[in-house]
């Protein structure tokens, strides 16, 4: 026998674009010694669509729909954080009813946007179960979504000053009986999630983040307090009226993906208490504020972020003083939070990446742009 | 787009041919007056931000300790931010982070303005942890000039810088892998820099890779 015999030799591999497990059009070029992972890079902007220049060439009001393209499973968040950074410009605040129905709307786009990741990480463990539970109860957010706007994915469901539409008649009834409806239904994941021993195996210990590497790689969200920082920009630096909600932050210890797992569960427990709060008390009044109809900020700059399902959404609106935006920078969370894979999966097997590719939560349509 | 430059277009010329007008006919109207041909304060509203100055204890650390680095500390909106020199801007960063909580790089983004000197607006968003508190640090940069790269104290700003490189065509000294991110590699042009049209594209790129004459 040649000594070379049960030598290995380092294997490129890529992964993707066209993967399922990839949740979109993302290549991972891996460096792998037998399945074990030397190293990665990832190529991206397969999705590419200069969503930052299309900005500077329509007005304020006509990139309002674009920016539902960017994460387009939570595209109430994308329209909301870019609403609050023009009415930030212009110096006005969207009227409570509109701050109450945003609120309710946004955090029912947070359930929707965590059942989908949950739904579709779970195929990628081997899980195929939960998808369908999943979906199932996807479908009953989204049916408000297009009761309210005509529209389930790309909403547009807000305008610049406050809400696109007044809401439906029954929009209330809808709301509540989601809410009482779905936190049974967690229970239900968690039944067959939580404690399932090829669950647990598949993800503790996988992807370990700690907190100071999450604030050195500028990961947010979920990935952010299941590593033990608590921080949510909905408490830290509230916006459209959360200070008044009474909900908590979830957190977990350990920082690996069935942290995660938990903590956007418990996330979405939290949604549910927000909306409830909110539907209660939904204000009497306009739905839009003094905004005139040509959108004219003053020459100035401002940036504000949101907490989007993934993390922190920020939107760098620069004004010139006409009708169309300098510039608007996106500063999208699943973009700033992918970099971190390469340190998450160093030194694990290539099963473990798509797991940490799901746990990240990423949207290649954000990540690109 | 036709319809919404109407307004603008015709705002902009109105207050001179208002103004112009006016003069001649008031010394008559009210020959009290004692400087009727006094012209009027411009019209055009200024050009720059009405950013009042940003008076903390922390501007004050950073102007003491930077100095000269520092050209302003002021507020907008009731968003802080700090212009320094080009070569001040990674240095504040790393005082910042060090001396004053702000470990999290949250953004490296860059304006272009291509009338001007200098010019680019290269723009970090630092945030604390401890503090809750976010500022922006702005600097102006001419183009080819090298900016210091961020990475060693924030390595967020590995793919951040590389997206301002890939956009805009600012090259980070020391980054430790200065490559396109979003566009194609071998890809002609910075996209958003503003004498890049929005209809241009790299016809050779098209013509090469996706086999076709035209993206358009």
């Amino acid at each position: 026998m040649p000594d070379t015999f049960l030598d290995s030799t380092e294997l490129v591999l890529n992964m993707g674009p066209q993967h399922p497990s990839t949740h979109g059009v993302l290549r991972v070029i891996l460096k792998l010694d037998g399945e074990k992972i030397l190293g990665t890079d990832c190529v991206i902007g397969y999705l590419h669509r200069g969503v930052e220049k299309i900005a500077e060439n329509r007005t304020y009001a006509q990139f309002n729909p674009y920016v539902d393209r960017m994460d387009y499973v939570a595209s109430v968040s994308n329209g909301l954080g870019y609403c609050l950074a023009v009415e930030k410009l212009l110096n006005v605040e969207a009227p409570p009813r509109a701050r109450a129905v945003r609120v309710i709307l946004t955090e029912l786009n947070r359930i929707a946007s965590h059942l989908l990741w949950l739904g579709t990480h779970a195929l990628d463990i081997g899980a195929i179960t939960p998808v369908f539970y999943c979906f199932r109860e996807r479908e009953e957010a989204l049916k408000i979504f297009e009761q309210y706007c005509g529209a389930r994915l790309t909403t547009h469901a807000f305008r610049i000053g406050g809400l696109q539409y007044e809401t439906y008649d029954g929009f209330e009834r809808d709301v509540k009986a989601f809410c009482r409806m779905f936190p049974p239904k967690v229970d239900e994941y968690e039944e067959l999630l939580t404690n399932n021993r090829i669950w647990e195996g598949r993800l503790k210990g996988v992807g370990v983040l700690t907190g100071d590497e999450c604030k050195e790689y500028g990961v947010t969200g979920p990935v952010l307090r299941a590593s033990g920082v608590k921080w949510d920009l909905r408490k830290a630096q509230p916006y459209s009226g959360y200070e008044q909600y009474d909900f908590e932050i979830p957190t977990r210890e350990n920082g690996d993906t069935y942290d995660r797992y938990i903590v956007r569960m418990q996330e979405m427990r939290q949604s549910v208490r927000i909306m409830e709060q909110a539907v209660e008390a939904i204000p009497a009044g306009p739905i839009l504020g003094k905004v005139g109809k040509v959108i004219k900020p003053p020459v100035g700059e401002a940036y504000v972020s949101i907490e989007a399902p993934k993390g922190e959404l920020g939107y760098y609106v620069v004004s010139d003083g006409s009708t169309q935006p300098y510039r608007v920078r996106v500063r999208p969370p699943s973009y700033v939070n992918l970099q971190a894979l390469d340190k998450m999966v160093r030194g694990a097997l290539i099963a473990d990446v798509v797991a940490v590719i799901g746990t990240l939560d990423i949207v290649l349509g954000e990540v690109d742009r | 787009m036709a319809d919404e430059q109407k307004p603008g277009g015709s705002e902009a010329p109105s207050p001179p041919a208002g103004e112009g007008a006016k003069p001649p006919a008031k010394p008559a109207a009210d020959a009290a007056k004692p400087a009727p041909p006094k012209p009027p304060p411009p019209p055009k509203p200024p050009a720059t931000m009405a950013a009042t100055p940003w008076d903390s204890d922390l501007a004050r650390a950073v102007k003491e300790r930077f100095g000269d680095g520092i050209l302003a500390t002021s507020t907008y909106l009731g968003q802080d931010f700090v212009v320094t020199r080009p070569e001040s801007a990674v240095p504040v960063l790393e005082y910042l982070k060090l001396d004053a909580d702000f470990d999290y790089l949250v953004d490296i983004t860059a304006v272009d303005w291509p009338k001007r000197a200098e010019r680019f607006d290269l723009v970090y968003v630092v945030y604390s942890f401890p503090h809750s508190q976010r500022i922006r640090i702005k600097t102006q940069i001419a183009d080819g000039f090298e900016p210091r790269t961020a990475v060693g104290m924030h390595l967020t700003a590995n793919w951040l810088e590389r997206e301002v490189f890939d956009m805009f065509g600012i090259r980070f000294a020391g980054h430790p892998d200065l490559r396109r991110i979003l566009m194609p590699e071998d890809w002609q042009g910075y996209p958003l820099r503003k004498d890049y049209g929005i209809l241009q594209q790299d016809v050779r790129w098209v013509q090469e890779n996706l086999g076709i004459e035209s993206g358009q």
